[in-house]
């Protein structure tokens, strides 16, 4: 009895739940609608059994209890019924499986005219990369990856002289228009997802994975990477920016391409602090400290150098050079309000800590070539 | 306590002089096949790994060290002792059992001597397992296939023990007999195995899976 | 006269009886109280993960690097080292031979060996918490490079362990396995055909043929692995720059492990499905006193799934980045599984239908396991078709679902099996009240906590996540509801207690069962003692004369007739007798 009346309230929160939750798809901002179509058509056919079959349940142990006196029936084959239930179970399932092949059949065709940009991976960060006038890509390859040449491409390849790099992580696209993603990984597997546009897939150092999608809603759209790709995984924060045409190429031009980035690093530049900023990559600061304002595990190195940092217990210090040697030879000494006291004791000389200071001090001033302005978030 | 020997159905005999066989000699066998079912899973997979990596584009094929051929040869010759091992185990006076058995045994331990000279010889020419894909997968296929004729050795050791302590038993024939099987199905991997090495190109692995 | 062909010796000292023993039922209780105890660990790592979930920031020791350890070894320690070890070598062990006639397992020295092999395995499972660097983060799921590469934790020593434990357990499987199969294959009494075998046996026999066959994939990933990560050969690894360090790796598929590694990771799942497939048939079966429906398709459903599980693997990879054309194939073959699986669901409930169900706690969990698996196979028909997969792969959707179908499902059938069988192997009942409070809490919790996991994921919020900060697209609301179910979780960990105290406390206090206590119908409740003694049957085995299901057959004058009382002509067909005659019995 108990059980029966269980699975009756179980079966009326399920389908309560459906309809008054807050929680399901995000407002589709692509082209991907046959998709949520798809999962609907999907959800109310395993709807319709998973109510059926409870029910029946229900029905079952009401009925058929036992009562003193009772005996089963029985019926232990009927092939006939059999029979019809594995074909309506089988058609039940072709239909299930048609629209979604259809569906996918869509996704592999790529639009001809789409827009092509590529995608780069790395623990923990994404750039990102259009092609120039020549609608040509530059070739790649892991032993050109420097500090000054993160994408790896190919300096002696004339396709990739004219290429746009976006060094940080906001990526910007034209409203309505197709896009073809290429994506690339320096290191480990990640993914680039953004749940808006549905379409995504995973990044595979070695090798370059494709999807395509047309952005249809503009806005701010966030980036999360979906491939368990180490301790930075969750950090690992992106930006999509759709915008009108105008907008967009405004956007681009003030983008570097790749020879302009060789040109201006080979004029010099504070080599510790380029030092401290390969250093922050390799040690993995850069999983909770960000350089583009945005709060991380830890707190951000925008700005910080010269600002006068609360502590949880309510004073406050300046954060010079001490404060940054001292925090990054003893981090748990001192917690920053807001933050939690997991910053982890790295093994680093005397050298490799001025480079980093260095660095962090590089980030005090207004930020990085390109970053976009804060806009608010969708 | 009763033994209880089970009957297949009616007419299903075979083997043995008294008609019938007992759990214990079907168990046995059954389970032989089945492990060779297992191990016949494993190398097949790892054929397969061989060939979808021999697909991207680093492969520099490694010249067969000569010692494989020999291998090859005392393996075969292997085989053949411990069948005829198995034989003689089923006659009533089997003289020149231990014999047999010995050899198989030496042989056996031939093989995986000489497959650690062609690894030796490698090594020195700086064919080390890192450097290159195919010598990656040679010390594996070759360094699997040894171990599971370690496994073999130590079979053999058993049923060597076995003979010598009840000679003319059941149990003492159906391990030599096992043995023997066990041994001609490592020898099977071995040719395969080696014809892998021998004959499977780059051009081959990418035509099988489909990359240019 | 047995497998090492000598008599079967009746052990005598403590040691042969209680340690060293080779009684099939003496290893199954051996594995299956392992396996319980790692399984505590396991669920006390899920707590942790769930503490962060629920309440992030709040307890400093689990920094990123500790959660994502234990995400690690907690589906590590639950997938293979609880479920896989419970279901084939502690209930295979104990049941097989019971349920088909026989003594004991065919090779009983292979069997004991393949207790202790697995025993190590899980000693060095667990050494890898006490390694610098401690356990490996890098996901149960091992990919490579993260795996052997910085930024992951573990990848000194504890990945190695890993890759160690898990050839160890391959090879402690693989003789257990080649009990189990040859067993069922050769040592069925007389009468035992095939088709008379209870549904327990079939799931079992086919989920050890699976593992047979799979696990030797996951062994070959994981050597190559090994060498990659001490050798620095490539099998797995591409040239990659890991923290700003170019590798002297190159040209290696990480996408080969993933097929190797799934080629094995599928079929594990159904090697856990299976034998809990059968078991709750049986629970059923017993529990309404009515014969299984359509027993003949159940078999044929079990060796389908089996057969179909092997060509499925690529639907973990649809977004992986291979080939995309094999969507279209294991698609295809994802929903055709889906066929055999419904079969049994309807046969499941076409057997209560018009029975005598007596709500027993077995009963409890065996109805639990029927909602509960329809709700987790369901949302496996999303996963499966492959554009719908697209936006819902590695969210809470998959995390959901894989819970239900493996994690809630299976383990309300090991709770119903236990309290069925207890009586069987300890002569004693286990306490009903405590039983039921233990069914209540933990189907009502595991409700709660994974049905509106799937919305989380359908909003898109990845899994494998340490934190959830500043995410315009996740609502606060998710985060109350993560606090919500971390609440619900702990609640229901704390649960299982109640059920290892019963175990226990039942040992001694409980009431005692006699012989047969749920007037159940096949071969291991007809045993001349209870519990069971070496060599199980006395003098004589047991012949076998109708199949494991004769519940209220008309014309019986109890409503269930064991398999080997004798022949009646009232109620047996008489194609049942004559081939219980064939052969002859010496």
């Amino acid at each position: 009895m108990a059980l029966a009346i269980a699975l009756f309230l179980i079966t009326v929160v399920a389908v309560l739940f459906q309809f008054l939750s807050p929680w399901w798809l995000t407002p589709l901002a692509s082209n991907w609608r046959q998709m949520d179509d798809t999962l609907t058509i999907t959800l109310v056919v395993t709807g319709i059994f998973f109510v059926g079959i409870n029910l029946f349940l229900v029905y079952v142990l009401l009925r058929y209890r036992h009562r003193k006196g009772r005996r089963a029936a029985y019926e232990p084959v009927n092939r006939k019924l059999e029979r019809w239930l594995l074909l309506g179970t089988t058609l039940a399932i072709v239909l299930l499986l048609a629209p979604g092949l259809f569906v996918y059949a869509e996704y592999l065709k790529t639009p001809r005219d789409a827009l092509v940009v590529e995608v780069l991976g790395q623990q923990w960060q994404w750039r990102y990369r259009f092609p120039g006038q020549d609608h040509k890509l530059g070739q790649t390859d892991t032993r050109f990856i420097t500090s000054d040449n993160p994408f790896g491409i190919d300096p002696a390849d004339p396709n990739g002289q004219g290429n746009i790099l976006i060094d940080n992580n906001e990526l910007h696209l034209p409203i309505n228009r197709p896009v073809k993603m290429l994506l690339r990984s320096r290191d480990v597997l990640h993914d680039f997802f953004v749940p808006p546009f549905r379409a995504r897939m995973n990044m595979v150092p070695g090798m370059v994975t494709t999807f395509w999608f047309t952005p249809t809603k503009a806005g701010r759209y966030e980036v999360v990477c979906a491939q368990l790709c180490g301790i930075g995984h969750s950090n690992m924060r992106g930006y999509v920016v759709v915008e009108d045409d105008a907008s967009f190429a405004s956007w681009l031009k003030t983008q570097p391409t790749f020879a302009q980035t060789m040109a201006k690093n080979g004029a010099g530049g504070d080599a510790l602090a380029t030092q401290g900023k390969l250093l922050a990559q390799a040690k993995g600061c850069i999983a909770c400290h960000t350089v583009d304002g945005n709060a991380g595990v830890g707190p951000t190195w925008k700005g910080l150098y010269g600002k006068t940092e609360t502590m949880a217990d309510g004073s406050t210090a300046l954060v010079d050079e001490a404060y940054l040697k001292a925090f990054i030879r003893n981090p748990t000494a001192r917690v920053v309000k807001g933050y939690a006291p997991i910053m982890p004791k790295i093994d680093l000389t005397d050298q490799e800590v001025a480079e980093l200071i260095a660095y962090i001090k590089a980030n005090a001033s207004a930020g990085q070539p390109g970053t976009a302005t804060q806009k608010p978030g969708v | 306590m009763k033994s209880a020997p089970l009957l297949r159905a009616a007419g299903d005999t075979g083997g043995g002089p008294s008609g019938y066989r007992s759990i214990a000699e079907l168990a046995a066998k059954t389970g032989l096949w089945v492990l060779t079912a297992v191990l016949s899973v494993l190398f097949t997979l790892l054929l397969f790994a061989y060939v979808i990596r021999m697909s991207e584009g680093d492969w520099r094929s490694l010249a067969v060290p000569w010692q494989l051929w020999m291998n090859t040869g005392v393996l075969i010759l292997g085989s053949i002792a411990l069948q005829h091992a198995a034989t003689i185990a089923r006659r009533p006076r089997p003289d020149g059992l231990n014999a047999s058995l010995l050899i198989g045994g030496v042989c056996g331990l031939a093989f995986l001597a000489g497959q650690l000279w062609a690894w030796e010889r490698l090594n020195a020419l700086n064919h080390t397992i890192a450097a290159n894909p195919a010598n990656s997968f040679f010390y594996l296929l070759t360094g699997l296939h040894g171990v599971h004729v370690i496994g073999g050795l130590v079979a053999l050791a058993w049923g060597v023990t076995l003979v010598r302590r009840y000679p003319g038993a059941l149990r003492s024939r159906l391990c030599v007999a096992l043995c023997a099987r066990y041994w001609h199905f490592l020898l099977a991997v071995w040719l395969v195995l080696f014809g892998a090495l021998l004959w499977i190109t780059p051009e081959i692995a990418r035509n099988l899976c489909g990359v240019s | 006269m047995y497998a090492n062909l000598s008599p079967l010796h009746e052990p005598r000292s403590f040691l042969t009886k209680y340690v060293w023993c080779q009684d099939h039922k003496v290893i199954a209780i051996q594995y299956s109280l392992t396996a319980i105890a790692v399984g505590v660990i396991g669920v006390v790592l899920s707590n942790l993960m769930r503490l962060q979930l629920g309440f992030p920031g709040r307890f400093a020791f689990i920094d990123a690097n500790h959660y994502y350890q234990f995400v690690t070894m907690h589906g590590m320690i639950m997938v293979i080292y609880l479920l896989t070890a419970l279901f084939l070598g502690g209930f295979g062990n104990y049941l097989i031979p019971l349920m088909i006639g026989a003594r004991d397992m065919v090779f009983p020295y292979l069997n004991m060996m393949s207790y202790w092999v697995y025993q190590l395995a899980v000693w060095v499972l667990i050494a890898s918490f006490f390694v610098p660097g401690g356990p490996t983060g890098a996901g149960w799921t091992l990919y490579p490079p993260q795996a052997i590469l910085p930024g992951t934790p573990g990848v000194e020593w504890g990945i190695v362990l890993m890759l160690v434990s898990l050839a160890i357990f391959i090879v402690a499987t693989t003789m257990g396995g080649l009990n189990y199969v040859t067993t069922v294959l050769q040592a069925r009494t007389e009468g035992m055909t095939l088709m008379r075998m209870p549904l327990t046996v079939w799931g079992i026999f086919v989920a050890t043929i699976l593992a047979l066959l799979a696990f030797p994939a996951l062994l070959v990933s994981a050597i190559m692995m090994l060498l990659d990560r001490l050798l620095q050969t490539s099998f797995f690894m591409p040239s990659v720059v890991s923290m700003g360090a170019q590798l002297q790796h190159n040209g290696g598929s990480p996408l080969l492990f993933q097929h190797l590694f799934w080629f094995f990771g599928h079929p594990e799942v159904y090697i856990v499905a299976l034998p809990a497939f059968g078991i709750v048939s049986d629970l059923i079966s017993v529990h309404a006193r009515k014969s299984i429906f359509g027993y003949r398709n159940m078999v044929w459903a079990i060796v389908a799934i089996g057969g179909l599980s092997l060509v499925v693997w690529a639907h973990h990879m649809y977004v992986a980045g291979m080939n995309p054309y094999f969507g279209f194939f294991f698609a295809t073959t994802t929903l055709i599984i889906a066929v055999p699986t419904a079969i049994k669901v309807y046969n499941w409930l076409l057997t209560l239908w018009r029975g005598d169900l007596h709500l027993t706690v077995p009963m409890l969990f065996a109805i639990g396991f029927i909602s509960t698996f329809v709700i987790g196979g369901l949302t496996g028909l999303f996963l499966g078709n492959v554009s719908v997969d697209i936006p819902l792969s590695n969210t809470y959707f998959v995390v959901a679902h894989f819970h239900m179908v493996m994690g809630v499902s299976p383990i309300l059938v090991v709770f119903g099996g236990l309290y069925h069988w207890y009586p069987k192997i300890t002569g004693r009942m286990l306490n009903d009240g405590l039983g039921k409070f233990h069914f209540w809490v933990t189907f009502v919790g595991t409700y709660a906590i994974y049905f509106p996991m799937h919305y989380l994921g359908v909003l898109g919020m990845p899994r494998r996540y340490y934190a959830y900060d500043n995410y315009q697209f996740i609502p606060a609301s998710a985060q109350t509801l993560n606090a919500a179910i971390t609440v619900v979780a702990i609640l229901v960990g704390l649960a299982q207690l109640v059920f290892l105290f019963n175990l226990a406390w039942s040992l001694f206090k409980g009431r005692r069962a006699g012989a047969n206590p749920w007037r159940a119908a096949s071969l291991e409740w007809q045993t001349p003692d209870t519990p069971p003694v070496h060599g199980n049957w006395g003098a004589t085995l047991p012949i076998v004369y109708r199949g494991a299901y004769a519940y209220s057959v008309p014309g019986a004058a109890q409503d269930f007739v064991p398999q080997n009382a004798p022949p009646d002509a009232a109620f047996d067909e008489p194609g049942d007798i004559r081939q219980s005659v064939k052969g002859t019995q010496t």
